[in-house]
């Protein structure tokens, strides 16, 4: 089982045909959950702390807008982690935590500089593209078993 | 530790969100179940969510997409009820992405081979343009 991170890093598409097919999709629900339900909130009511933007500057510059900042320290520990990447280009939605294109261009820049196995795809329009699209993630997933 | 899923049914899959609602209340876990237009949230220990979602995707293996959620289900800091109305940030990303769901859905449940797609038309590169315009111009 390989942790694979999938970009856009909210897609509920990419992560299910991950977890489908026996993989862990890192997504940043999951780095959501860790802050907004821990028992102690020091920082109601999101418990974004001091420390966050500090992650974030692992990442980015201190002259770095601060939602760039922000973002990285949800996204960038979950690229750290990733064994292997699926990015998909041009969703022409992208909305809360993948909604900066600035973080977006840092996230796929990160990913790709790390040198995991990356599958690049775009989302399908019709049903034969989508089939294709299935069938890549499916043999890239069956690889890195 | 407690996790929050979503169960997101296609459009054109038979499975209703009350169908998947009353299969939950039938079993013997115990999670907590909100159910929604697009499909239902669940809340419970990591390894009662692990299992019950290999139940509630055999219902329609092809149909039903699981995703994760960050915050537990009606949370004040999300509820729609308590923030004076409109849709959370995450729900225009699953909005966006069930237009496709019956595409996926196909898909998956599709056997045999593989259509060919002929490539996409790829811009211009800039060295032909160059060549065009010298010599259009010479």
């Amino acid at each position: 089982m390989a942790k694979v991170i999938v970009y856009p890093p909210t897609s509920m598409i990419l992560s299910d045909l991950v977890e489908r097919m026996g993989h862990k999709a890192l997504v940043v629900p999951e780095a959501v959950r860790k802050l907004v339900t821990a028992n102690e909130i020091d920082s109601p009511p999101l418990n974004v702390t001091p420390e966050e933007p500090k992650k974030g500057l692992r990442y980015a510059a201190v002259d770095v807008p601060s939602g760039v900042r922000g973002r990285m320290a949800l996204i960038g520990p979950i690229i750290e982690e990733a064994e292997a990447a699926i990015i998909v280009e041009d969703p022409g939605w992208l909305t809360g935590c993948a909604g900066c294109s600035r973080t977006n261009e840092l996230v796929r820049l990160l990913i790709r500089t790390k040198g995991v196995p990356v599958l690049d795809l775009s989302y399908p329009t019709n049903d034969a593209e989508a089939r294709v699209f299935v069938q890549k993630i499916r043999a890239f997933l069956e690889d890195l078993l | 530790m407690l996790v929050t899923k979503y169960v997101i049914t296609s459009s054109e899959s038979n499975i209703l969100p009350s169908d998947i609602a009353m299969k939950i209340y039938g079993s013997k876990y115990e999670v907590l179940v909100k159910e929604t237009c697009f499909g239902v949230v669940i809340n419970g220990e990591e390894e009662v969510i692990n299992a019950l979602i290999k139940e509630i995707r055999a219902l329609d293996p092809a149909g039903i997409f699981i995703k994760d959620r960050g915050f537990p289900p009606g949370d004040p800091r999300r509820c729609r009820g308590r923030r004076g109305g409109g849709a959370r940030p995450g729900f225009y990303m699953i909005e966006s992405e069930s237009k496709m769901l019956p595409m996926i859905s196909r898909a998956l449940a599709s056997k045999g081979d593989i259509p060919a797609i002929p490539e996409k038309k790829k811009p211009l590169p800039i060295k032909r343009l160059e060549e065009i315009v010298k010599n259009g111009l010479s």
